[in-house]
C-alpha cells in the first residue's frame, strides 16, 4: 500500500469533563474523498481542527506523506497544503467577492489579477461566480462557493469539507458534488463531513465513524446501507420518526397577504405571503436560506409587527401582539440562530430556559421569578430531549450546537404550544437527535398542534410534512401536498417557479 | 508568545479578583507616576489608603467615608442597571446637579415655615428632577434614534449652566449680601439632611444607597425586569425574541438612573453641602461611572468600589494638603483604576496561554 497524503495516529485531546478525542487513528489516501461520520459531540470538530492547526493534540501524531505533521497554527496547516471551508461562512456581507478572497490569503495578488483567477478557477471546476458582486446579495450557495475558491486558489492536497450541503438546493448539491469529483480525479484529498448518510454514499470513497470521541470503525460508503452507517454511528438501532393520523383539525393559524419590510441590513422583505395551517398539520416550508425564512419567523413569533389582520391565531387576529402576549395565547417559536437569538450565550440553561418559557410555564409570581421551577423546567427540557451537558447551570456557550438545538426545540416543544414555528429545527444536529426532534415535532402535532417548520433540508421536509411550499425572495410559492412531489417539483419551487409561469428559464435562473 | 483563548465558561474566580488585581496594579503605576513627580510613592500611597482610616485624623476623615461614598454608591447602582442592558447614561452628573435644583428649591419654597414634610417633600422632588432630565435623552432615544451616550452627556453642561444660573438668580440667598449660592439648609431645620448617628457620616443618603444597594440586588437576581435588564445586555436579539419591549426598557433603565442620580443631589445639597452654589457639583456623577465597573455592576461589588473610591478622594485630598500633589495627579490616579480594571476584564472571558513553539495547548 503506497504512502497515506495524511495519516492520523492515536490523537487524543480531552477537555475539562470531556474527551473529546480519544486515539483516533485513520488514514486519509492521496485522491480519495474520505467521510467523517458521527454525532454531535462524538469529536469531528475537534479532530478537523487539530489537523487544520486551531487545536494542538494532547498526544498522538500525525503524518503528511510520511513525515511528521504537527501545524501550530492554520497557516502553517495551510502552506502544507490543507484548506478548510467552514460550516459557518466567514465573510463580509458589505465587500465584493474578490475582496473577501484576498482577505482570506497570505499574499493576495494585485485585485485585477485576483479577479481573473477567481474567474478562472470558476470555471474549471464549474462554480460559477462573479468576483465583482457584492457578498451581502449571495446565496448561501454562492457564498459557500467563494470559501471554496478561496481554498482551491491555495491548491490545496487535502480539503476539508464540514457539512457543506446544509444550505443548498438539491441542484447546487449536484454542482458541488461534481466539483468535488473533479477535484478528486486532479488528486486532491478530500476530507467530508456530514450527517446526510445518502450524499456520503454517493461521494465518499471510505468513511470512518466516530462516536464518543473514538473511531469505532470504517467502511466504504457505497456497499454499506445508510441505516447501518447511522447504527454503528449511534450504537443503537436507530428509529425512523413515525406519523400516525392524518390531520383533519380546524384551521388555527392563518396568514393572510402579509408583507413585512425586514428589520436588518440585507434583510428580504416579505411579499404576499398567505398559508393556514390546520391542527395536527406539519406545514414544510423550504428554500435556499436568505430568502425570507428569518423574517417569515419574526413575523410569526411576534419579534416583527403587522397589520393585526395578516396573522390569525383561530380567527382572532394576532398580527399587531408581541412575543410575550403570542406566548399567551399559545403561538411559540425556536428561530435558527441558536446563540444570541433563541439563546443568550453567556446565561445559563436555567436562565435560557426563563427566557420563553416564563409566561406559559408559571416561572414568575408578580414578576418574581421561581428560580426553583425554572430550574426543575430546564433540566425537564435537559433529561426529556437528551440534552448533553454536566449540568443546568451551564453557559448556553459551552454546549455543542447540536445539543443547544436540542434544549431549543425542548423548551418550546414542552411548552405544548397550539401553534409551533421552527427554523432549521435540526441544522447542524446528528441524524440520532435529528430524528428524536422530528419525532418530537410529529408527535405534538398528534396531539393537535399546528406547526410550521422552516428548513433547507428537504429530505426532513418530505419526511415530516404534509404540505410544502418554498420561499423564494420572500415570496411563498404555491403550497402543494407532499405526497408525490418530486425533488425537480420542488427545486422548481425554490427556484420561484409559480404555477402560472413558465418553468423553463426560471429553472436555469435557479441553478445558476 | 501570548495569546488569548476563550473560556467555555466565564471564570467567576477571575470576575472577582479583577477588581483587587486592578487595584494592585493601580498602586504600583500610580507609584510611578508620584515618583515621576518627585514624591515618594511610598508614602503617597500610604497617605492615600492607610492615613484616612487609621491615620492621626482617621477620626475626622473615617465619617468623609460615607458621606462621599454614600452619592458615588446610589448614582453607580443606577447607571449600572443601564450599563447591564447596554443603555449608556453617562450624564448622571446632570441630573444630580438637577436633582439638587430641584429638591433644593422645593425647600427652600417653603422657607422659613417648618414641617416634617418638608424632607419628604424635598426628596419627591428631588427624585423628579433627576428622572427629569434623564428622559430627555431616553425620549429623543426612542422616538428619534438618537445617541444616549452624547445627549446625556451633553445636558452635564446645560444642568451646570442652569446650576450657575440658580445660584446667581432665582435661588440666590436674599440675606446673603450680594454673595453667589442658595440660603444654606443646614440652617433651616425642617429642610436639614442631618447627620443621623454623630460621628459617623451616616446620613439619609447613605441609608437610600444601602437600600438602592438591597433592592438593585433583589431585581437583577429575582426579578424578572432585571432578568430583561440582563438579557438585553447580553442578547439584544434573544431578548426581542423573549419578549422585552426595548422602549420600555430604555424609559425604565434611564428613568432610574436619573432619578437615583438626582437623588444623591438632593441629599448631598440637603447635607454635607448644604446650599446650591457655582460649584454644588465635584464629579460624583462621573466618579460614579468608574465605581460601576470597578463594582462589576454587581450591587454588592459597587458597595465595596464605591468605599474604594471614597478612600482615594479623602486620601487624594490629604495628599494634595500634605504631600502637594497636584489635584490632576489624583485624578490620573483615579483614571488608571477604571482603565486596569477594563483590561483586566479580558481574562474573566479569556485564559493567557503562554506558547513557547507550537500552538495553545
Amino acid at each position: 500500500m503506497t504512502t497515506p497524503l495524511l495519516s492520523l495516529q492515536g490523537l487524543t485531546k480531552a477537555y475539562p469533563g470531556v474527551v473529546a478525542n480519544d486515539a483516533v487513528s485513520f488514514d486519509i489516501q492521496e485522491g480519495e474523498v474520505h467521510a467523517l461520520l458521527g454525532e454531535n459531540g462524538a469529536g469531528k470538530s475537534t479532530l478537523v481542527k487539530m489537523i487544520y492547526g486551531l487545536v494542538k493534540p494532547d498526544s498522538g501524531t500525525m503524518l503528511w506523506r510520511g513525515t511528521e505533521f504537527a501545524p501550530s497554527e492554520p497557516r502553517q496547516a495551510r502552506a502544507t497544503g490543507v484548506a478548510m471551508v467552514f460550516q459557518h461562512f466567514s465573510l463580509f456581507d458589505a465587500l465584493d467577492v474578490a475582496e473577501n478572497v484576498a482577505l482570506g490569503m497570505e499574499n493576495p495578488p494585485p485585485m485585477r489579477d485576483l479577479a481573473q483567477r477567481i474567474r478562472d478557477v470558476s470555471e474549471t471546476y464549474g462554480l460559477p461566480l462573479d468576483p465583482g458582486r457584492t457578498v451581502g446579495d449571495l446565496s448561501a450557495g454562492e457564498r459557500q462557493r467563494v470559501e471554496i475558491i478561496r481554498c482551491l486558489l491555495q491548491d490545496p492536497k487535502l480539503l476539508i469539507m464540514d457539512e457543506p450541503t446544509s444550505v443548498l438546493t438539491p441542484q447546487e448539491v449536484e454542482i458541488l458534488f461534481q466539483t468535488l469529483r473533479k477535484l478528486k480525479s486532479e488528486g486532491t484529498s478530500i476530507l467530508y463531513i456530514s450527517h446526510k448518510l445518502e450524499e456520503i454514499r454517493a461521494l465518499c470513497d471510505h468513511a470512518t465513524i466516530l462516536r464518543l470521541g473514538k473511531n469505532v470503525g470504517s467502511c466504504t460508503p457505497a456497499t454499506t446501507s445508510a441505516r447501518d452507517m447511522a447504527e454503528m454511528m449511534v450504537g443503537s438501532t436507530l428509529q425512523t420518526p413515525t406519523r400516525s393520523a392524518a390531520p383533519d383539525g380546524s384551521t388555527l393559524l392563518k396568514v393572510t397577504n402579509l408583507s413585512a419590510q425586514s428589520g436588518k441590513a440585507f434583510g428580504t422583505a416579505l411579499k404576499e405571503i398567505s398559508f393556514a395551517v390546520k391542527s395536527g398539520e406539519i406545514l414544510g416550508l423550504g428554500g435556499v436560506a436568505g430568502n425570507g425564512q428569518d423574517e417569515l419567523l419574526a413575523a410569526l413569533s411576534g419579534e416583527l409587527l403587522t397589520n393585526a389582520d395578516t396573522i390569525q391565531i383561530r380567527g382572532e387576529a394576532v398580527g399587531n401582539l408581541g412575543p410575550s402576549q403570542r406566548r399567551g395565547i399559545g403561538v411559540l417559536a425556536a428561530p435558527e440562530e441558536r446563540l444570541g437569538h433563541a439563546a443568550a450565550p453567556n446565561m445559563s440553561l436555567i436562565e435560557n430556559a426563563l427566557l420563553t418559557g416564563a409566561i406559559r410555564q408559571g416561572l414568575t409570581r408578580n414578576g418574581f421569578v421561581n428560580w426553583r421551577t425554572t430550574k426543575a423546567f430546564a433540566e425537564d427540557i435537559i433529561t426529556q430531549f437528551d440534552v448533553r451537558t454536566p449540568g443546568s447551570d451551564r453557559a448556553a456557550r459551552a454546549l455543542s450546537g447540536g445539543n443547544l438545538q436540542k434544549f431549543v426545540i425542548g423548551r418550546e416543544v414542552l411548552q405544548a404550544p397550539d401553534v409551533l414555528v421552527v427554523n432549521q429545527p435540526t441544522w447542524g444536529v446528528d441524524a440520532a437527535a435529528a430524528a428524536a426532534i422530528r419525532q418530537s415535532l410529529m408527535n405534538l402535532a398528534a396531539k393537535g398542534a399546528a406547526i410550521v417548520v422552516i428548513s433547507q433540508d428537504l429530505d426532513e421536509l418530505m419526511e415530516i410534512s404534509d404540505r410544502f411550499g418554498a420561499l423564494n425572495e420572500g415570496r411563498l410559492s404555491a403550497i402543494r401536498p407532499t405526497t408525490g412531489l418530486t425533488i425537480e417539483d420542488i427545486g422548481l419551487m425554490m427556484g420561484g417557479a409559480h404555477d402560472m409561469e413558465a418553468p423553463g428559464p426560471v429553472a436555469e435562473e435557479a441553478t445558476a | 508568545m501570548i495569546r488569548l483563548e476563550k473560556r467555555p465558561q466565564p471564570s467567576r474566580a477571575w470576575s472577582l479578583l479583577t477588581p483587587l488585581v486592578a487595584v494592585i496594579i493601580t498602586m504600583f503605576a500610580g507609584g510611578l507616576l508620584f515618583a515621576a513627580l518627585g514624591k515618594n510613592p511610598f508614602e503617597a500611597i500610604r497617605v492615600i489608603f492607610y492615613d484616612p482610616l487609621f491615620g492621626e485624623f482617621a477620626f475626622y476623615y473615617r465619617p468623609q467615608l460615607l458621606v462621599k461614598g454614600g452619592p458615588l454608591i446610589l448614582i453607580a447602582i443606577g447607571l449600572s442597571l443601564g450599563f447591564r442592558a447596554g443603555i449608556w447614561n453617562i450624564g448622571a452628573e446632570g441630573q444630580y446637579i438637577m436633582g439638587a435644583i430641584c429638591g433644593a428649591g422645593a425647600g427652600l419654597a417653603f422657607y422659613p415655615t417648618e414641617s416634617v414634610l418638608i424632607f419628604p417633600l424635598m426628596v419627591i422632588a428631588g427624585a423628579l428632577g433627576g428622572w427629569a432630565w434623564a428622559m430627555i435623552p431616553a425620549v429623543l432615544k426612542v422616538k428619534f434614534g438618537t445617541n444616549e451616550i452624547l445627549v446625556s452627556l451633553m445636558l452635564v453642561y446645560v444642568a451646570e449652566q442652569m446650576l450657575a444660573s440658580m445660584s446667581l438668580g432665582l435661588l440666590k440667598n436674599p440675606e446673603g449680601f450680594g454673595f453667589p449660592g442658595s440660603r444654606n439648609l443646614q440652617g433651616y431645620e425642617s429642610a436639614f439632611n442631618s447627620e443621623l448617628i454623630a460621628g459617623t457620616g451616616m446620613h439619609w443618603g447613605v441609608v437610600a444607597a444601602f437600600i438602592a444597594v438591597i433592592l438593585s440586588y433583589v431585581l437583577l437576581n429575582k426579578h424578572i425586569l432585571g432578568y430583561n435588564i440582563r438579557l438585553t445586555g447580553e442578547a439584544p436579539r434573544a431578548a426581542r425574541f423573549g419578549g422585552v419591549n426595548p422602549t420600555r426598557l430604555i424609559l425604565f433603565c434611564l428613568g432610574i438612573s436619573g432619578m437615583l442620580a438626582g437623588l444623591a443631589g438632593l441629599f448631598e445639597v440637603s447635607g454635607p453641602a448644604g446650599q446650591i452654589s457655582i460649584d454644588f457639583n465635584v464629579g460624583y456623577g462621573f466618579t460614579a461611572i468608574i465605581v460601576a465597573f470597578l463594582g462589576r455592576l454587581h450591587p454588592v461589588g459597587i458597595l465595596l468600589a464605591g468605599l474604594l473610591m471614597a478612600l482615594t478622594y479623602i486620601g487624594g485630598e490629604i495628599a494634595q494638603g500634605t504631600l502637594s500633589l497636584p489635584a490632576a495627579a489624583i485624578q490620573v490616579f483615579q483614571g488608571m483604576l477604571l482603565f486596569f480594571l477594563l483590561a483586566l476584564d479580558v481574562l474573566t472571558n479569556f485564559r493567557i496561554r503562554l506558547a513557547a513553539k507550537g500552538a495553545a495547548a
